[in-house]
């Protein structure tokens, strides 16, 4: 038994070798090495490109400097525009929906719920570049099918991209997600006994108890992995650019698209990296508020169990 | 701001710069078996060496933001039908077998500059590239480019055209004393008008020529009365604009108060009250009279808009480079008006106030360059040299004129047939300036464009938003590299040369 404990540990250390080497080449690696240039004045352009210097904590203190920090185009106003970005077009958006969604496929025969998420999952495995592109003629001012069809039904056109950009990314992404959330609520409502339900529906409980006292708490891990994902995600996107390119004036100046004009713009890759560390940061601190939150729930259902 | 002044034939090999001698190896040492071995391993190698040379030509490539039937197509098709079929004959001739590869770029002259920047960093990229000179310093300073006698040898000093091309003109290919490309063609910026709006609108419509930013106000007004819903002048701001906001809007206006970007010592001017009045200028056109439509500079795809616009008649007054007119809008460009000679005027930028321009001048125009560079990695350095000479000679350049009239920078190519370009060269080429050749430049040139944007978008006030351009420029030059002059009156003590409230601009009271 020993033997053979000890020669399973080898293979599988043999077997763990090759993804161990790709993770530390492709993630471990370039993760710390972006912490490392976060702290130089490492650049494409200009005499820091040749001779990089340690600069310490400066990229750091330029970003958050109190006479640039809420400029136009600034870090501040791009932070704040994210978190609202995240907040509507991720929690409100992709998460509710794809949850309202999966809830309603539930009643949905199985012809008309394969119907509904395949529409639904198109939205989410079209290209980027596509989809972009589809989006933007959409919704053109003068030549977009949007406003051709109010425009056929008397509507005034609207000046989607320039007028309400913010609005219109935040609905862009909003759609372009649900598909996630959805499969995903999808699968942990299948998981819930029917015969919970049924007994809840004998004693005349509505729709929304049964969804408030019996799904929500025995789904909640899955919310949980769902929020955190989103949230990493709706953090990281770019697709946005190609609708607005973080305009017009900086009203969609998300902190992907910021940290792109400040590292492949204007090439300061280490104020861009300094960028991604604080995005970085923001991520694992709304990660473990997500943890700890799922962690209470379960405390409380063991306390009542 | 240097002055591009008349050609001059003085100027012949400035910079000699020896080369380092080559290291020499002696086998007096070895043992005779070796030496041996070593001869006809070298004999063999060469004999591979000449193999693959007579299998394989020698490819050199050119990288142009140009593509046939699209942006810059004529110089597209000069390359293609010109110069690369003639420079393969003339190389056979000399018994070299040369192929050369034409890598077209259809994208923003941003988005070109930044592909070569990734290029030449990672080794890669077009043995010649087509380069807007202000780059030069910061693609210098990060090692990107090499000295043109560093890649090519000797030869690049010595070459004949140099003695053509005014130094004027090879100022915006110098850096430190050095140069990195071949300059070709310059460009100057005017104001161009439509003769049927102005002529609709009760204006001059054959010899407008405005002395001062108010007479541009006022024929926009007298535009505008005549069709309350067109927004008749457009004068580039904002960050969609890139570049062109900071050359055809910032600078012609900056210019024309007097200023510059930098002072006397080099360092930036971050709050001045010809800034000011710049941006109450935009303010006036497309904030408080809407004589321009804001919308326009702030889509992403403003620029081709603002053409669109005027080759429509949608706007009259546009303020755009000479290149406006005889590639985009013409009769066989990207936004042809057939009857462009008829249709189109142009008139000079004038001073704020007469007089009241850089140098005392009455009127002013600003100019960049079109040029090419070698790339640093090139693994025919020598054959992309010959190629580069042989493209910029007197005789292909001529042909290239045939192609596109444009102003060459040399001085025995001049436009041959085009009277627009000979009397804008002339009119404009004594009193333009250029952009600082500083490595700096090009994110001040960035914040430039935020600034305006915050203006036209109604954002900040003209002030404000000079506050956070200065809060930025000291950001990326340090505080002890910039200057604010004193604006505390409305038109200060440090511009005397500007009156108080003379400009429609000028309503702005703080």
């Amino acid at each position: 038994m020993r033997n053979s404990g000890t020669f399973s540990s080898r293979i599988g250390v043999a077997f763990m070798t090759p993804a161990g080497v790709l993770v530390t080449l492709f993630v471990v690696f370039p993760f710390f090495w972006i912490i490392a240039v976060s702290f130089t004045n490492r650049s494409l352009l200009g005499a820091s490109a040749l001779h990089p210097q340690l600069v310490g904590l400066k990229n750091y203190l330029d970003l958050f400097d109190p006479a640039t920090f809420w400029s136009q185009g600034g870090f501040g106003p791009s932070l704040w525009l994210t978190v609202q970005f995240v907040v509507f077009s991720a929690l409100c958006g992709q998460v509710l929906l794809g949850l309202v969604l999966a809830w309603i496929s539930r009643e949905l025969s199985p012809r008309a719920k394969s119907l509904l998420q395949g529409i639904v999952m198109l939205a989410w495995i079209l290209p980027d570049v596509v989809v972009g592109f589809a989006w933007f003629a959409y919704l053109d001012r003068d030549a977009g099918t949007l406003n051709q069809l109010l425009r056929g039904l008397h509507v005034p056109a609207a000046d989607f991209l320039i007028e309400h950009p913010f609005l219109t990314i935040c609905v862009f992404n909003a759609w372009r997600g649900a598909a996630f959330s959805m499969m995903l609520f999808d699968a942990a409502l299948q998981s819930i006994p029917p015969s919970y339900l049924e007994t809840a529906d004998v004693v005349g409980a509505s729709g929304w108890q049964k969804l408030r006292d019996i799904v929500l708490p025995l789904i909640r891990g899955h919310i949980v992995t769902d929020l955190i994902l989103i949230t990493m995600w709706t953090f990281n996107v770019f697709t946005p650019f190609l609708l607005t390119a973080g305009g017009p004036s900086f009203e969609t100046d998300i902190l992907p698209i910021y940290t792109y004009r400040i590292a492949f713009k204007s090439f300061e890759f280490g104020k861009g990296a300094a960028i991604g560390v604080i995005v970085m940061l923001i991520n694992l601190a709304f990660s473990l508020v997500y943890l700890r939150l799922a962690q209470r729930g379960l405390r409380k259902k063991g306390k009542a169990a | 701001m240097l002055k591009l002044g008349i050609p001059s034939p003085a100027l012949r090999q400035e910079h000699r710069i020896a080369m380092p001698a080559t290291p020499h190896i002696r086998w007096t040492q070895r043992a005779p078996v070796a030496r041996t071995r070593m001869r006809v391993a070298a004999l063999l190698f060469g004999a591979a060496a000449w193999a693959m040379a007579l299998a394989e030509p020698v490819e050199v490539s050119i990288a142009c933001r140009c593509v046939e039937g699209g942006v810059n197509g004529s110089e597209a098709r000069w390359l293609k039908r010109v110069v690369i079929p003639e420079y393969v004959a003339a190389a056979k001739a000399q018994g070299r077998d040369v192929a050369v590869k034409l890598r077209e770029f259809a994208g923003s002259a941003e988005q070109m500059s930044q592909q070569l920047a990734l290029d030449f960093a990672t080794g890669q990229g077009a043995d010649l590239a087509e380069f807007d000179g202000f780059q030069i310093p910061g693609f210098v300073d990060a090692g990107l480019l090499k000295p043109l006698d560093e890649v090519a040898g000797a030869d690049a000093n010595a070459w004949e055209g140099w003695s053509h091309i005014p130094d004027s003109a090879q100022a915006l290919v110098r850096f430190r004393g050095k140069r990195y490309g071949v300059p070709e063609q310059t460009d100057v910026r005017m104001i161009f008008y439509r003769r049927d709006r102005f002529r609709a609108a009760g204006l001059d419509a054959d010899h407008w020529q405005p002395r001062s930013w108010n007479d541009i106000l006022d024929a926009a007004r007298a535009l505008k009365r005549h069709d309350p819903a067109s927004y008749p002048l457009q004068i580039d701001a904002g960050v969609a604009m890139g570049e062109a906001t900071t050359m055809q809007g910032w600078l012609m206006l900056l210019a024309g108060t007097g200023e510059e970007l930098r002072d006397a010592q080099g360092r930036w001017i971050v709050r001045s009250p010809g800034m000011l009045a710049a941006l109450d200028f935009y303010k006036t056109v497309y904030i408080d009279e809407k004589l321009g439509e804001a919308r326009t500079q702030r889509l992403v795809s403003g620029r081709n808009r603002s053409f669109t616009d005027f080759q429509r008649g949608k706007s009259a007054i546009l303020i755009e480079s000479n290149w406006f007119y005889y590639t985009a809008i013409d009769p066989q460009g990207d936004f042809p008006i057939p009857d462009r000679d008829e249709l189109v005027g142009w008139a000079k930028m004038p001073a704020r106030t007469p007089g009241s321009a850089v140098r005392g001048q009455d009127f002013v125009s600003v100019s960049g360059g079109n040029s090419f560079v070698l790339n640093p990695h090139s693994n025919h350095p020598h054959e992309a040299w010959l190629l580069l000479a042989f493209m910029n000679s007197a005789s292909v350049l001529r042909s290239y004129q045939e192609y596109n009239e444009h102003l060459c920078v040399r001085d025995d190519v001049l436009p041959p047939h085009s009277e627009f370009l000979r009397a804008s060269g002339r009119e404009l080429l004594p009193l333009t300036t250029i952009r600082p050749i500083d490595a700096d430049y090009e994110k001040v040139s960035a914040e430039i464009q935020r600034m305006t944007e915050s203006v036209i978008a109604n954002k900040l006030s003209p002030r404000a938003a000079m506050a956070e351009y200065a809060a930025a420029v000291k950001q990326i030059v340090g505080a002890d590299k910039v200057v604010a002059l004193d604006t505390s009156a409305a038109t200060g003590v440090q511009a005397p040369a500007i009156p108080a409230r003379t400009t429609g601009a000028d309503h702005h009271a703080e």
